[in-house]
């Protein structure tokens, strides 16, 4: 187990150094950030001064590693723009971002796996025909309709909530909405077919014969077992609490990292863009550690693996 | 031993496989094939048989060069062989086959046998396209095909013929050489004749020298002109087929034959006692010694080599040649 | 076209009689795919006007179906342009990238998880750690990330989605080779003699085929979906030049008072990856129940 843990310690590293290398290669590959920033036609003393300030004036990898050097001690650079450090920037956003994506996390599971399950328990039914259709519904409409036409009919039809900004918390619930419902559609269409193929599977069957009543199989071996790739997709949404709202905060101009990674794209700033892409990946890879070690206690054959490699 | 003609000769093969328990788990060394030597001459048969696990397909694909060996080294038609994938090693295919145990593994589903058999000649770029078609017919009645066959899909034949189409295949650029590994194993009991007196057949008439690879020691005796035993890795004895089978002087030998249901003689098999043989895990000394009904202490200290008797049959153990009394071994059963 | 959601509720609605219902749904996905490609092929026929083309005396007049006049059925945008026209040559952008994009992450990542599976060691492991890195990151943000560095082009957009679903390929068929490699047909036409190209061209390649269509088109929706994200978000298509995505993109400023702007795009991109996604749904029953 503690090998098992170890080599997944040692993936996740080295999937965020390659994340961090990735944005050093393209960063470079991108073109002079001086003359970007400082625009053609800055004269050429500014151009330099800038350089040597940025210290864009040493051979490439010396540049590397200390780019390298300075993200392990915390230092993501600033700002190109106003100066200043692109994780505080950063860091102030993220309450905002948070408070669309957990309430609207909070939607998906208990708006999409209850779903999900009734309509697998239920299969052909109604309810489960009604549940498919939203969930596909929720796959191929991209958020930014689903947020627009939400904004085209209580917002602007029906004037009972703002269709935009940041002021109340009334504010929060078109995004949040927005969010959920997407979200809740993708986990309800997953969690139905996860279930049903468990309770496809024989040990359902013969406990199902053997004479133990239906809501003890379904709460005692079904849903268990179901639980182990839901798992998994719920590990991915959670990984991007931090920026997976990038469109739905566009939609609503909220003032979330989402947000500010747009802003940044489109201004170029290349510090904040860096330090965006390092934590939504050091968060991701974060929750895909704690989705494999959940594995590990939820599957117990996952567990013995390792040790049975003979 | 001068080489004389032999088309293959092996000296000391050795193969390991690295096996990890996860990602850094502590690397096990498996010896697959630890020092097997073998000789082949044209036109003749050798026969390896073993339970499975002892290393007999790997040391098929180390003589056919499919992988190299971490020891050792194989030469064909006096030529050392080249590393796989070069391509003086793909020429060298046209000299030498295999047949595999599973033949609608082995066949692409998506083709007809015909478009299968004319592959190599493809390949290897034998012949002008009549000529390739023309040969396709012949390879295909060679083996008991009908010639229409040739656009049937792998799935539309029976097991049967579809290892003939694999052995047709295998045969089309005239080899001098055909790795037979398991050819029979996968098919019914009814089939599995036919398909021996075919091999039997197809050697006489095309010469090609085979390695018949089997766990079956009767369909084995079958074929094979000589012979040889493996265990973990190891030959343990090797000789002539009657003799062996007649009177097997490796105590796994022994029990390896008296497995076979014979009518005539009374039931008396040999039952071997203790785990399976587990290479990762490989016993000191002799490896057969935690199993072997007359093991003595020291065959739980030396390697016995394998090393020629009086009679010229080579074995491997200490008690067979006298160098060491006959124990009691851990376990010994004899069972009706 | 404004009432095309209701539409598509409609045709979801029948109760899909177990067997039958599914290839209804299927032959629409068909039917207005088939559409799709015949107005991006026939654009320039189709259209009424230039995509650019400003009617100024005409500005944000609605829609037929809204009381608009035929001139225009589905009403203009602020600068006077034919919405109908804009959404046919969008129709003809967004499709063209998605096709381009699918098939560069087709190619991209079959390639390399042939490579994987035949080098096996370090190359495999590169590959592995490349796929892993994808999946590390939400592409959106990747690609997001990929833009503000280069700036954007057409080509380094194509390019760019195309890895969206690479490494799905890459997974698929560097297993399909191992298996094929270690007992199957692979090897023994390895054994042949046979070149890596004969055997990963002739042979793996068409077996794994029908696998790779199936990921091909769950992943095309995909590719539409990131596309329009991206245009909306004002970093994907430039103008003068437009696609789906910008349309609703632009039209959102128009919200309030000509939200037929940003509808019938909208309900295009819906109507599109619903399509392709019924279908892709329906061949992976049909074709390779193994995949997921």
């Amino acid at each position: 187990m503690i090998r098992f843990f170890a080599s997944r310690l040692a993936r996740a590293a080295l999937t965020i150094a390659m994340v961090v290398t990735f944005a050093f290669v393209v960063l470079r590959m991108s073109g002079d950030p001086a003359q970007i920033i400082m625009g053609a036609d800055a004269p050429p003393e500014a151009v330099d001064a800038f350089r040597a300030a940025w210290g864009l004036d040493e051979p490439i990898w010396v540049q590397y590693l200390s780019y390298f050097w300075a993200i392990l001690q915390g230092d993501l650079g600033r700002s190109m723009r106003d100066g200043r450090d692109a994780i505080v920037l950063v860091g102030e956003r993220i309450p905002a971002t948070l408070a669309l994506t957990l309430p609207a996390l909070l939607i998906k599971i208990c708006l999409g796996i209850p779903a999900g399950i009734y309509a697998a328990l239920h299969r052909n039914s109604l309810a489960d025909r009604v549940v498919m259709v939203m969930a596909v519904a929720g796959f191929t409409v991209p958020s930014f309709v689903l947020g627009l036409l939400l904004v085209l009919v209580f917002a602007v039809q029906l004037g009972w909530l703002p269709s935009g900004g940041q002021e109340s918390w009334r504010h929060a619930i078109l995004p949040v909405v927005t969010l959920g419902l997407g979200g809740a559609a993708v986990l309800a269409r997953f969690t139905r077919s996860a279930m049903l193929e468990v309770l496809g599977q024989p040990y359902i069957r013969t406990a199902s014969a053997k004479g133990v009543p239906w809501r003890r199989v379904v709460i005692g071996h079904a849903l268990p077992n179901a639980a182990i790739p839901t798992v998994t997709i719920i590990g991915f949404m959670v990984g991007s609490l931090i920026a997976g709202a990038v469109v739905v905060e566009s939609v609503f101009s909220w003032p979330g990292v989402g947000r500010l990674l747009v802003v940044a794209v489109g201004n170029r700033d290349l510090a904040v863009v860096q330090c965006v892409l390092l934590l939504v990946a050091v968060t991701m890879v974060c929750s895909n550690l704690v989705v494999d070690l959940l594995y590990g206690l939820l599957d117990p054959r996952l567990r013995a693996a390792p040790q049975k490699a003979a | 031993m001068k080489a004389g003609g032999a088309l293959l000769e092996a000296e000391g093969l050795v193969r390991r496989y690295t096996m990890r328990r996860g990602m850094f788990g502590r690397a096990v060394d498996v010896r697959a094939v630890d020092g097997v030597s073998l000789r082949l001459e044209r036109g003749r048969t050798l026969g390896l048989v073993g339970e499975s696990g002892c290393g007999k397909s790997t040391t098929g694909r180390l003589v056919l060069g499919m992988e190299s060996p971490d020891a050792g080294s194989v030469s064909f038609d006096g030529r050392t062989m080249p590393a796989p994938g070069t391509a003086a090693w793909r020429a060298l295919r046209m000299r030498m086959q295999m047949v595999f145990q599973d033949p609608l593994g082995a066949l692409d589903r998506r083709l007809p046998i015909g478009a299968q058999v004319i592959e190599p000649l493809d390949i290897h770029g034998i012949g002008d396209p009549a000529a390739r078609a023309a040969r396709v017919q012949e390879l295909l009645r060679a083996v008991g095909l009908r010639p229409d066959q040739a656009a049937r899909y792998p799935h539309e034949l029976s097991g049967g013929q579809r290892q003939r189409a694999v052995l047709a295949r295998a045969l089309a650029t005239d080899p001098a050489l055909l790795v037979c590994d398991e050819p029979i194993s996968a098919l019914d009991v009814s089939i599995q004749a036919q398909v021996m007196n075919l091999l039997v057949e197809l050697q006489e008439r095309f010469g090609t020298a085979l390695l018949f690879i089997s766990h079956d020691l009767r369909a084995v005796r079958q074929v094979s002109h000589r012979v040889a035993v493996m265990y973990l890795g190891r030959i343990v004895e090797e000789g002539e087929p009657d003799a062996v089978l007649h009177d097997p002087a490796h105590p796994y030998a022994r029990a390896l034959v008296s497995a076979i249901p014979h009518p005539g003689r009374g039931g008396r098999r040999i039952v071997l006692q203790g785990d399976p043989p587990n290479p990762a895990d490989r016993p000191s000394g002799c490896a057969f010694h935690p199993r072997c009904p007359v093991a003595s202490a020291r065959c739980a200290q030396d390697v016995p080599p394998l090393k020629p008797r009086a009679d010229g049959r080579l074995v491997a153990c200490h008690v067979a040649h006298g160098d060491a009394a006959a124990g009691q071994g851990t376990d010994r059963q004899e069972a009706a | 076209m404004p009432e095309a959601p209701l539409t598509v509720a409609a045709t979801l609605a029948p109760p899909p009689r177990r067997r039958e219902a599914m290839p209804t749904l299927v032959i629409f996905g068909i039917g207005w795919l088939a559409l799709m490609l015949l107005v991006a092929v026939l654009a320039d026929l189709l259209a009424p006007y230039p995509y650019t083309a400003l009617d100024l005396r005409n500005r944000l007049s609605p829609p037929v179906l809204l009381g608009g006049g035929w001139l225009h059925p589905l009403g203009t945008d602020e600068l006077g342009r034919d919405v109908l026209s804009r959404l046919i040559y969008s129709i003809r952008t967004s499709l063209l990238i998605a096709f381009g994009a699918t098939i560069i992450g087709a190619v991209v990542g079959t390639t390399l998880g042939f490579l994987a599976a035949h080098f096996r060691g370090l190359v495999e492991q590169a590959v592995l750690a490349l796929v892993d890195f994808s999946a590390s990151l939400p592409f959106l943000i990747l690609a997001l990330a990929v833009l503000a560095f280069f700036g954007n082009s057409l080509a380094l957009l194509v390019c760019l989605l195309g890895l969206h679903a690479w490494e799905r390929y890459a997974r698929i068929a560097r297993g399909l080779a191992l298996a094929a490699g270690t007992q199957g047909y692979a090897a023994a036409v390895r054994g042949l003699g046979a070149s890596p190209w004969r055997i990963y061209g002739r042979h793996v390649l068409p077996n794994i085929a029908s696998t790779l269509i199936v990921s091909m088109t769950l992943a095309f929706p995909e590719v539409i979906l990131l596309e329009s994200g991206l245009s909306f978000l004002g970093l994907g298509v430039q103008p003068p030049q437009t696609s789906l995505g910008s349309m609703v993109g632009y039209g959102r400023e128009y919200l309030t008072r000509a939200p037929w702007i940003l509808l019938a795009p909208a309900v295009t991109i819906v109507l599109t990856t619903l399509s392709v996604s019924l279908i892709g749904d329906w061949l992976r029953d049909r074709l390779d129940p193994t995949l997921r």
